[in-house]
């Protein structure tokens, strides 16, 4: 039995409502608070970078989209439902719309790259030749359709990375989340995964929240577009950035910046100045 | 003395909070059993791997333990004349105590340190957030196999374990102390009751749910990287055999108060 067919049915925001939405959230582990008062939204189609030193909570921000971790109070609304208070069992149902990339992949590691792409398929029931398509699809499109029997260890840090976003992108989610996809990876690695990163966001249009420390990948993001014709990515007129990409700081637990890219690098706030320098 | 005082809240709290963590995913992993998804394929493979994989050692505690008793037990009976009834000595001790006792022990120390190991190494990359992300409860996908595996195949194993155990105290009796098998075996059957057999089968049920519930409880909750990892499997293990051992003991009060024996 698929699980569409048991899942109960998600309301359908209307359009232009925000995908995810943050309300006044807050959260703390073992009385340390780490999040305070967070508010933001992402839209349709928009691109937000979550940035912000080492530590700071981008992680568990993200994990608080995808009802991973439940806030202490505020609330957070993912298309139109608020999944800090849905029970686990409805949270499967919308985490069907939502493509998550970890830190460092979270791979299943005793599973082939072919077993852990196709996993939500295969947990649906859908027929054996459906799901090979569909992974070799997604493999494609993160140009690793050779390594379809492999085990995760048998890869370079980077094809990992490259393999979860397939694994994220195989159901063609509404909202992709990112947890830091190009940390701890050499700058070439790190520059194909953003041009990966750019390309369902400028050919599918998926709303993204991307969580990153990297600077020069978050500006990479902000000021190139990705070239269809030509499979990669080329830079935007100069002083153009995208318009569906924006910026989210966080500094010491809470929100100090949110706002386009124009308006982070001409801030004029000591902390912005010396974190973008 | 205040700070005394604090530590020893923090501590309470910690327990408790321990225990209600350790109740709620025991019971929603059993309360799983009965909602689709069913995973009856991860519930044949866990029962591979737990139940299959430890016969070689029930096999093997099983025939020295029963070896060990009718070695020591017949010296001590022969002073008062009743070498004859060692094969009901074994018997009983191997069916209502050390059969259930010492498999547990032995699948606590295989399969516990297993559980809290792999779950563990899943929780800390990230593995299981992955699986709930992808839609997947881990406690259905995870946890209610090993707990149902656990419990059906550990029943098995301590059969396995009594048979063996009751033959290695026939093997001591005939070839080392020069006993008669017949007499051996004839006391053994005379002397067990359907409560003994119930007491012996009584107990695996429970020390099963005890060793799967732990390991797979210490695994779920396991911070802390690979350090984290080795610390769950250690307590997996110690918890596991001492709720056994204090388990199995309420267990036989209960049992000797209900049927007198």
């Amino acid at each position: 039995m698929s699980l569409a067919a048991v899942a109960p049915e998600l309301k359908q925001p209307s359009p232009g409502e925000p995908v995810v939405v943050f309300e006044n959230v807050t959260i703390g582990f073992e009385n340390k608070p780490v999040l305070n008062n967070i508010s933001f939204t992402v839209k349709p189609g928009e691109t937000r970078i979550l940035l912000g030193p080492a530590g700071v909570g981008k992680s568990v921000l993200l994990k608080m989209a995808d009802g991973l971790l439940r806030p202490d109070s505020g609330r957070i609304f993912v298309f139109g439902e608020e999944v800090s208070s849905m029970p686990e069992e409805d949270l499967f149902a919308l985490r069907a719309r939502i493509g998550i990339v970890f830190q460092e992949g979270a791979l299943f590691d005793s599973l082939t790259v072919r077993d852990n792409v196709g996993y939500r398929l295969m947990q649906e029931h859908l027929p054996d030749e459906e799901i090979d398509r569909r992974v070799i699809e997604a493999l494609r499109f993160v140009e690793l359709e050779h390594t379809l029997d492999k085990l995760p260890s048998e890869l370079s840090g980077g094809m990992r990375r490259r393999v979860a976003i397939a694994r994220a992108i195989i159901t063609k989610p509404d909202l992709i989340l990112y947890d830091s996809p190009t940390g701890g990876l050499d700058p070439i690695t790190s520059t194909t995964i953003i041009a990966l990163v750019m390309k369902q966001r400028d050919v599918y249009r998926t709303s993204s929240l991307l969580v990153t420390h990297r600077l020069q990948d978050a500006f990479v993001l902000a000021s190139h577009r990705f070239n269809r014709e030509a499979n990669a990515m080329e830079p935007l007129p100069e002083g153009h950035s995208d318009p569906q990409t924006s910026f989210l700081v966080l500094s010491e637990g809470r929100l100090v910046f949110d706002g386009s890219t124009h308006d982070l690098v001409h801030s004029d706030d000591p902390f912005l100045k010396e974190y973008l320098s | 003395m205040t700070q005394a005082l604090a530590t020893l809240d923090r501590a309470a709290k910690k327990g408790v909070s321990a225990v209600q963590q350790y109740a709620l995913i025991s019971g929603r992993a059993l309360s799983n059993l009965f909602r689709r998804p069913f995973y009856g394929a991860d519930i044949i493979t866990q029962a591979d791997i737990i139940g299959v994989g430890s016969i070689p050692i029930v096999i093997l505690t099983g025939f020295f333990t029963g070896g060990v008793l009718a070695l020591q037990s017949a010296s001590t009976l022969a002073q008062f004349g009743a070498a004859a009834v060692t094969g009901q000595l074994v018997a009983l001790s191997m069916i209502k105590e050390l059969g259930p006792v010492l498999t547990s022990l032995m699948v606590s120390g295989r399969n516990a340190s297993g559980m809290a190991s792999e779950l563990g190494s899943m929780m800390v990359t990230e593995q299981i957030d992955a699986m709930r992300a992808l839609g997947t409860d881990p406690l259905k996908k995870l946890v209610m196999p090993r707990i149902t595996a656990t419990i059906i195949m550990l029943f098995f194993l301590t059969i396995i374990s009594d048979a063996i155990g009751i033959m290695g105290g026939a093997a001591v009796s005939v070839f080392l102390l020069g006993q008669d098998g017949s007499q051996y075996f004839h006391t053994a059957y005379q002397s067990l009751r359907y409560p003994d057999i119930l007491q012996g089968l009584v107990k695996p049920l429970i020390f099963g749910l005890i060793i799967a519930t732990i390991g797979c409880y210490y695994g779920m909750t396991t911070r802390g990287g690979t350090q984290g990892v080795g610390r769950s499997t250690t307590q997996a293990v110690v918890v596991s055999s001492v709720l056994i051992i204090a388990s199995d003991f309420v267990i036989s009060r209960f049992m000797i108060g209900i049927f007198g024996r």
